[in-house]
């Protein structure tokens, strides 16, 4: 920390010397606890070298995104926005609304450190138009090691076979085996968790980011049907409506065995002051061995004007820091997108996470390749199947594919 | 009252008559009302014309102006959850309004009954409508959560037979929602009954008394017909509740589990917001507003029909 600091002077010095009044106002969603103290890890770093950040943050993403719409459709945009790096920030550059960082992006960043898939969703027609800050990783199983214990359950289970085996003890010894979050969004990251184990790497690449729609119709991907419909066995009464959260507190006070979701949540169990890999484990979905990645960006409006052009080169050259990059996501909870970062502040589902980065064993999440209206049919989909066990493998799939439709 | 300065200006200035020649317009009062005119023209109605012009457009993200034709439709109605969302309004709408409108009712005959502390009674039941939907599903949602709700309390007090755990199971969680609901809006048809049942003559009653008819006769065949713009205005208020349905279903169930409790306004919510889907989420709306017309205009054709009727117009 101490070495980069000569570093931060020189840039500080460099960017007053410009004179330029680099003024940024970002909107943002990232309100809750955890989440306002990793921008805050942005802001300040941002301060430091000349900037002058204005906050416009809304609560929840839907209100965030209505807000900037309606500012983007006045052309009275905020100098930058945090978005999915993915269609709903492509579809604006289509539109010829969105500034590039190309040339901040290769100053910040060597070639070669950030995964190829990462790369590609960030760059349209050779330019990079986005900053990511960090990526979170949908396919993870978070286990409560006392649970664990109690039920005679020696580690992780690592095929899907191990998993109801497992998933069997718990309930022999008198507790809920799968703590479940019943609403469609959550089954629907639990349900991509199973494909890609099921179907492997290449068959998910193919399906969610080639829409190559012939991977619905192999015998693996109806196998991973089934697999998802099995769950329904383990979960408790109350588990449909259930907060993410309040699923998560019951792995935390040790009433259910493991949470299927994706690593925000670790939020919640360090909250609670539970450490990982001493209170609770985590592992990667049974049979997966790549990580479902969706990376947060930065994104940059047209503002006409040079010196928010200026602002926005900066708050990409920060976002991109490699210090900023492993402060903020140590705190939200994240995977850096970048491979040469100091690793030691990370946690050891982190750690494993960012092995896995480092050895390219990723694949982008549909959210970061398919527009929000298919995502939105798919989550309905999956959100009807788990509701309904009377509901045939077929009539799903049907409904499934059916979501591609909406473009 | 409006009328008679406007129409004395002319009178008083010969100049002005001439001006405005033989219309006199009220230009005071229309002037007055021209701000009102403006916000139901552009805000109302524009916005209304707006959406509808969108959902034949191809708009995703943002507008668009390409015209589809009715594609978005053909898309909507090809949309399962759409379809679900619609019959379960259908299924919702109904035990809604003639749930509350049988409870509201029954109150109101019980609170019309002199009963002791009557206002007391009526603030009582007027309470629920003062509470946003939002707190009425969340506090139902609790109640009906089978782990802390009505449920547990019951089986802790010993009843380990009693279920009530509607809300997750997906044939019944609709009528959660419509129970829900009854219990928030009962209380206004109570107020608007009783109002009606002020209105009756209490010569009438005291014919009813003499005559020996019983009570419950009385209330079903001589009181409920007088009731009728009670019940339609009632009946109304409901129904469009009913088509707006949203807030409820969002706090209680959030459309689950599965689809079971899916509404079309939380469809076109959710398509204008979460997926950025502007075509269909207009076309959804657009649905639904000839849905609430159809079912408004014949009422209030039906009550200037009344009320014309009783003033002897026709």
């Amino acid at each position: 920390m101490r070495l980069l600091l000569p570093g931060l002077t020189a840039l500080l010095l460099v960017s007053t010397a410009q004179a330029q009044d680099l003024t940024a106002e970002v909107a943002h969603s990232w309100t809750s606890g955890g989440e306002a103290a990793a921008v805050k890890v942005i802001v300040d770093a941002f301060t430091a070298r000349g900037g002058k950040w204005v906050d416009w943050s809304v609560a929840g993403f839907e209100s965030a995104n209505a807000a900037y719409i309606s500012r983007l459709l006045a052309g009275d945009p905020p100098t930058a926005k945090t978005a999915v790096a993915g269609p709903e920030v492509t579809e604006l550059i289509a539109q010829g609304l969105m500034n590039d960082v190309d040339a901040a992006f290769h100053a910040a960043v060597p070639a070669g450190v950030v995964p190829q898939v990462v790369l590609n969703a960030i760059t349209v027609d050779g330019k990079v138009y986005m900053a990511p800050t960090g990526m979170h990783a949908g396919n993870w199983m978070f286990y409560s090691k006392p649970v664990f214990e109690k039920a005679g359950i020696a580690e992780a289970p690592k095929t899907w076979d191990e998993f109801f085996a497992a998933m069997d003890k718990i309930k022999a010894a008198g507790l809920t085996p799968i703590a479940w979050g019943g609403q469609s969004w959550q089954e629907g990251i639990v349900f991509h968790g199973v494909v890609l184990s099921t179907i492997g790497d290449a068959a998910f690449t193919k399906l969610y980011t080639d829409k190559d729609l012939s991977v619905i119709d192999t015998p693996e991907f109806t196998k991973a049907v089934e697999t998802f419909g099995k769950l329904r066995d383990y979960v408790d009464p109350g588990a449909p409506g259930r907060n993410w959260n309040d699923a998560t507190a019951m792995v935390i006070k040790d009433e259910a065995g493991v949470q299927l979701l994706s690593d925000f949540i670790k939020g919640e169990f360090s909250t609670a002051g539970e450490v990982a890999g001493t209170d609770y484990g985590c592992a990667l979905v049974p049979g997966s061995d790549s990580l479902i990645t969706l990376a947060d960006a930065f994104s940059f409006p047209k503002t006409g004007n040079a010196d928010e052009d200026a602002a926005q080169a900066l708050l990409a050259e920060v976002v991109l820091d490699p210090k900023v990059q492993a402060e903020f996501s140590v705190i939200k909870g994240s995977v850096p997108i970048r491979t040469d970062i100091d690793t030691s502040g990370f946690d050891v589902c982190a750690q494993e996470a960012i092995g896995l980065v480092k050895a390219d064993k990723i694949v982008l999440d549909a959210a970061m390749t398919l527009s929000p209206a298919i995502n939105g049919g798919f989550k309905d989909a999956v959100g009807a199947y788990f509701a309904d066990p009377s509901m045939s493998v077929e009539s799903f799939i049907e409904q499934y594919k059916a979501a591609f439709a909406n473009g | 009252m409006v009328d008679q300065p406007a129409a004395r200006i002319p009178a008083s200035s010969p100049a002005r008559t001439r001006a405005t020649g033989r219309l006199r317009l009220p230009v005071a009062a229309l002037a007055a009302l021209t701000p009102a005119w403006l916000i139901i023209l552009l805000v109302y109605l524009g916005t209304t014309i707006w959406t509808v012009q969108l959902s034949l457009t191809n708009s995703r993200m943002l507008p668009s102006s390409e015209f589809v034709g009715l594609a978005q439709y053909e898309r909507l109605f090809g949309t399962a959850r759409w379809t679900i969302s619609i019959q379960n309004l259908l299924t919702f709408g109904v035990v809604y309004v003639v749930g509350a409108l049988v409870v509201g009712f029954l109150l109101a005959v019980a609170v019309d009954r002199h009963v002791r502390f009557e206002s007391m009674w009526r603030t009582v039941f007027l309470y629920p409508y003062a509470l946003s939907f939002i707190v009425t599903g969340l506090m139902w949602q609790w109640l009906m959560n089978p782990e802390i709700g009505i449920q547990a309390t019951m089986r802790a007090a010993g009843w380990t037979w009693f279920t009530f755990d509607w809300t997750t199971k997906s044939s019944m969680a609709i009528y959660a929602v419509a129970l829900a609901g009854i219990w928030q809006s009962a209380g206004l048809v109570m107020v608007l009954m009783l109002a009606g049942l002020r209105g009756i003559d209490a010569d009438l009653w005291r014919a009813t008394r003499i005559e020996g008819i019983p009570l419950w006769r009385t209330y079903i065949s001589i009181v409920l017909p007088q009731l009728g713009p009670s019940i339609a205005t009632a009946f109304m208020l409901l129904t469009m509740g009913a088509v707006r349905t949203f807030d409820l279903v969002v706090a209680l169930t959030n459309g689950g589990p599965g689809q079971s409790t899916e509404v079309p306004a939380k469809f076109i919510m959710d398509s204008l917001f979460a997926r950025q889907d502007l075509g269909l989420a207009t076309a959804g709306a657009t649905v639904m507003l000839a849905t609430v017309m159809a079912v408004t205009i014949p009422i209030l054709y039906a009550r200037d029909i009344w009320a014309r009727r009783r003033a002897g117009t026709i």
